[in-house]
């Protein structure tokens, strides 16, 4: 009998900056006021990785699944040996429409970039797999390509929206892919990265994202290790070294699988403590507990502050004892979330509203209507 | 026939200090002290010393010394004194070497080669004193999905869920029968768990009725293979039921408590004549399969109305995991696993020493095997044999265990020594006897106070280990592999263990 090998991935710890815009008209602006944001929390970054998830860039593609590629290796030749790899899976398993290399500025701004790509897919369901959703084929078949092809890494696959991200700074990727320029988003989430670990690479930089679902997050997941085996169980693969992943699975698990509501989520991802729950009225004393008994392997222990960006919604939510604050602020229809207010004040100098949210409390932000998006 | 076994124990009496006031005498029951009343001195006869210390604790003057005796035969790497003394002793008798408590021989203690994390820097650690630390634990299945309604922010929870027994640290007793162990002790244990929060097993020897009003709310019934003590109103009256297949001090073996135990008492509660053998049969006689075992554990559901949670007991042996994972799968809500070094009030000496696995790795591997098959959250797993401390339950935790159950700990608590003759019926301490003179000297309120001490004490120091990780909800832990590092490990144990060398 084969040994079992030892769990030897590794997680890597980062400190970092997030910010949050949102248009809740649905009004679609560039990332200009983004980067010029994250930019001003240079210092809580390292220079070791950046991101920015966008929603509402792919109007003219909205009803595919973007995928956006990520091609990495020493060589040119390991890189398009991967591509080969990934696009022969692509021809069985999905219809693609279209496709492309994501356009980019002068290589020479950012260490080692891979080669990265974007496809526009429909799933191409066959045989038993026709009974699946498409989320679940999607899942299903991301989690195969991040595990099984070696140096192709599925990093954004939402529709109408898309990751970038790498190493640099968060307003040196935000050059690099010239976000500012080329797309207009509702809603635009940042990351800016500072990690202990110097063996940062570009498929480790966060948003991290599974379908429509975004997350950056600063801080550091301790219960990792049992976040990771229960979500393991239903089939998450957790391939990409860091803890923010299982943040992204959890959610995905949890919103699109079991179609909880994000009031519900927050609460097992933070929970109240016990002494509150024992408070509570026999209803939410029942529920709560409840939610603990079951989902007690996604309680996401440590310090964290995080941005889940979702189609239509923002929202923000912090470790339950609040050891990474959040602040939001409303101005008209703009919603904001940051590590710090000062960023926000930089390009919205104005706020009708600005406040720090109780720890595990989440802060949602929805477009007033859906059609527009 | 003469014995041509040596005292295993050196008494030495300071004659300065003693003063003849033949405490030591009535504090032995192995009869080792006698007074010669010619001499006006205490004689000690080595020979019948069983080493439990009890008369060097009591002695006022602390006149008592008992130590290993310095008498050896020529050293032998191969023939130690205990394989020479066991052999001559089976020559003298023809019979089966007896014993108690757990494995003491020297295989390896995981717990003291695995080594914890601590947060530095970009995680910060929790000051329990200050800040939230949360050990409470649910035992019992927990469904895969939850289906929840929400009509205008009131949220419903439309899954019926199973039943969980909670606990508010994951420490419980293990099952020590009331027959095996005294009146007093089993007492103390039961007034324990209800005072700290937790459950204590009752065993196989039944729950008497004077006590299942009170002390069923902190009570885990067991049903094991001599049935004994069971009536519905013992089902219903406890919180949990355990199936007990097999312990991890005797793996294969059943139990015997012989006649001289068996006082009315105890014949009572056990619902058999007394002064008559009570004998656990090895197996269970409707019990040859794992359907079998199904039947059993839905016949129990049915008797308890499904409203407790029913829970089984295995000891650790090669290929428990794949067992565990069928008892899961026959509707058990708990696996509990006996390890090596389990204790017991008797069992055969080659048995306890060489029978079943260490339960570190058992634990290990049982978690892993239910999480490959997607079951993990079908059941909870509670860890015994060989827990000594704080850590070790810390470590049992992140290696995937739920909870672990104390057995040896808690005697110790109450004052055992782990002499190891807990067979003899004759505890000193008042522990492991049915005789009301020795039993007397246990008394409840201060064992119990002593217990609740030791669970206050653990649960304490397991907030500190926690909130030095950065955790501050026990269930963030477990199976949380991360937290451990194994020192001088084999990779093989790595492996098994599923955790990095230190450094790593």
């Amino acid at each position: 009998m084969p040994r079992i090998r030892r769990e030897l991935c590794n997680k890597e710890i980062c400190a970092c900056s997030i910010f949050g815009a949102m248009n809740r008209d649905a009004e679609r602006f560039t990332g200009a006021g983004v980067m010029k944001a994250i930019a001003n929390m240079h210092v809580r970054g390292n220079g070791l990785g950046g991101g920015f998830a966008a929603y509402g860039i792919y109007p003219e593609y909205k009803d595919y699944y973007a995928f956006h590629l990520m091609f990495t290796g020493h060589s040119i030749a390991d890189r398009i040996s991967a591509k080969k790899e990934l696009e022969a899976f692509l021809a069985l398993k999905f219809d693609v429409v279209y496709d492309e290399e994501i356009p980019h500025g002068d290589e020479a701004t950012v260490s080692d970039p891979p080669l990265v790509w974007r496809y526009f897919v429909l799933p191409k369901k066959q045989g038993e797999e026709s009974l699946l959703s498409d989320g679940d084929y999607i899942v299903g078949k991301i989690m195969w390509v991040n595990t099984r092809i070696e140096n192709a890494y599925v990093f954004s696959s939402g529709k109408n929206m898309g990751c970038f991200k790498g190493m640099g700074y968060p307003e040196e990727i935000g050059e690099y892919f010239m976000l500012d320029k080329l797309y207009r988003a509702y809603t635009w989430t940042v990351h800016g990265r500072f990690p202990t670990n110097t063996q940062a690479w570009w498929g480790g930089a966060h948003p991290f994202s599974l379908l429509d679902t975004t997350i950056v997050h600063n801080g550091e997941v301790s219960s990792y290790g049992t976040n990771r085996w229960y979500l393991e169980m239903y089939g998450y693969a957790c391939t990409l070294q860091t803890d923010t992943e299982v943040i992204a699975y959890a959610a995905d698990l949890l919103m699109r699988r079991q179609k909880l509501p994000i009031e519900i989520v927050a609460k097992i991802l933070a929970p109240p403590i016990w002494d509150a729950i024992d408070r509570m009225n026999e209803k939410e004393k029942k529920l709560f507990t409840t939610l603990r008994m079951v989902y007690a392997p996604l309680l996401m222990n440590g310090p964290f502050a995080i941005i889940i960006g979702q189609t239509g919604r923002m929202i923000g939510l912090t470790d339950r004892i609040r050891l990474r604050p959040i602040t939001a602020a409303t101005r008209g229809e703009m919603f904001y979330l940051s590590s710090e207010e000062a960023s926000i004040r930089l390009i919205s100098p104005e706020l009708d509203r600005v406040w720090t949210p109780n720890g595990g409390e989440p802060v949602i932000g929805e477009l007033n209507s859906m059609r527009k998006v | 026939m003469k014995s041509f076994v040596f005292p295993e124990f050196q008494i030495t009496r300071d004659e300065e200090k003693c003063g003849q006031c033949r405490g030591c005498e009535r504090q032995c029951s192995f009869g080792t002290h006698t007074y010669d009343p010619v001499a006006d001195r205490l004689i000690s006869d080595e020979y019948k010393c069983a080493g439990c210390q009890r008369c060097v604790i009591f002695c006022p003057k602390n006149a008592i010394v008992v130590r290993p005796t310095p008498s050896f035969y020529r050293p032998n790497a191969s023939w130690s004194r205990e394989k020479l003394d066991d052999l001559k002793k089976q020559a003298e008798t023809g019979g089966v070497i007896l014993t108690g408590c757990g494995c003491d021989k020297p295989f390896r203690i995981y717990w003291d080669h695995i080594v914890l994390n601590a947060a530095q820097v970009t995680n910060p650690s929790i000051d329990p004193l200050r800040e939230p630390m949360e050990l409470r634990t649910f035992l019992g299945a927990k469904p895969d999905l939850m289906d929840i309604s929400v009509k205008e922010g009131d949220v419903e929870i439309k899954t019926k869920l199973s039943p969980n027994l909670m606990v508010q640290t994951p420490i419980l007793f293990s099952a020590m029968s009331y027959g095996a162990i005294s009146y007093n002790a089993f007492r103390s244990l039961a007034t324990a768990a209800c005072k700290s929060g937790t459950y204590f097993n009752t065993g196989e020897g039944g729950l008497p009725r004077e006590m299942r009003e009170e002390f069923g709310r902190c009570a885990i019934v067991q049903v094991a293979s001599g049935r004994f003590g069971i009536d519905a109103e013992y089902l219903n009256c406890a919180q949990a039921v355990e199936i007990k297949v097999g312990q991890g001090a005797k793996p294969g073996i059943g139990g015997h408590l012989p006649g001289e135990k068996v006082s009315l008492a105890v014949a009572e509660t056990r619902m058999i004549p007394a002064g008559t053998d009570a004998i656990s049969p090895a197996p269970h006689h409707d019990i040859y399969s794992i359907e079998d075992l199904s039947m059993l554990i839905y016949a129990l559901k049915e008797a308890t109305n499904y409203e407790k949670p029913i829970s089984v007991k295995i000891a650790a042996v090669h290929n428990f995991a794949a067992i565990a994972s069928g008892i899961v799968r026959a509707g058990a809500d708990i696996i509990a696993i006996d390890g090596l070094r389990g204790g017991t009030g008797a069992a055969p000496k080659v048995i306890r020493d060489n029978v079943g696995i260490p339960t570190e790795l058992a634990i290990s591997s049982l978690d892993r095997s239910l999480r490959s098959e997607g079951i993990r959250n079908r059941c909870s797993i509670i860890a015994a044999g060989g827990i000594r401390c704080s850590s070790d339950v810390i470590k049992a935790i992140a290696l995937g265990a739920d909870a672990v159950y104390i057995g040896s700990a808690a005697l110790i608590a109450m004052g055992c020594t782990l002499c190891q003759k807990c067979y003899t019926g004759k505890c000193n301490w008042g522990i492991c006897t049915q005789d009301p003179r020795l039993s007397g000297r246990l008394n409840v309120e201060i064992a119990s106070e002593r217990l609740s001490n030791l669970i206050s004490a653990w649960s304490h120091e397991i907030s500190e280990m926690l909130g030095g990780m950065g955790i501050n909800a026990l269930e963030s832990l477990r199976g949380n592999r991360d937290h451990l590092r194994g020192v001088g490990l084999y990779e093989w144990e790595l492996d098994v263990l599923g955790i990095k060398g230190a450094g790593e």
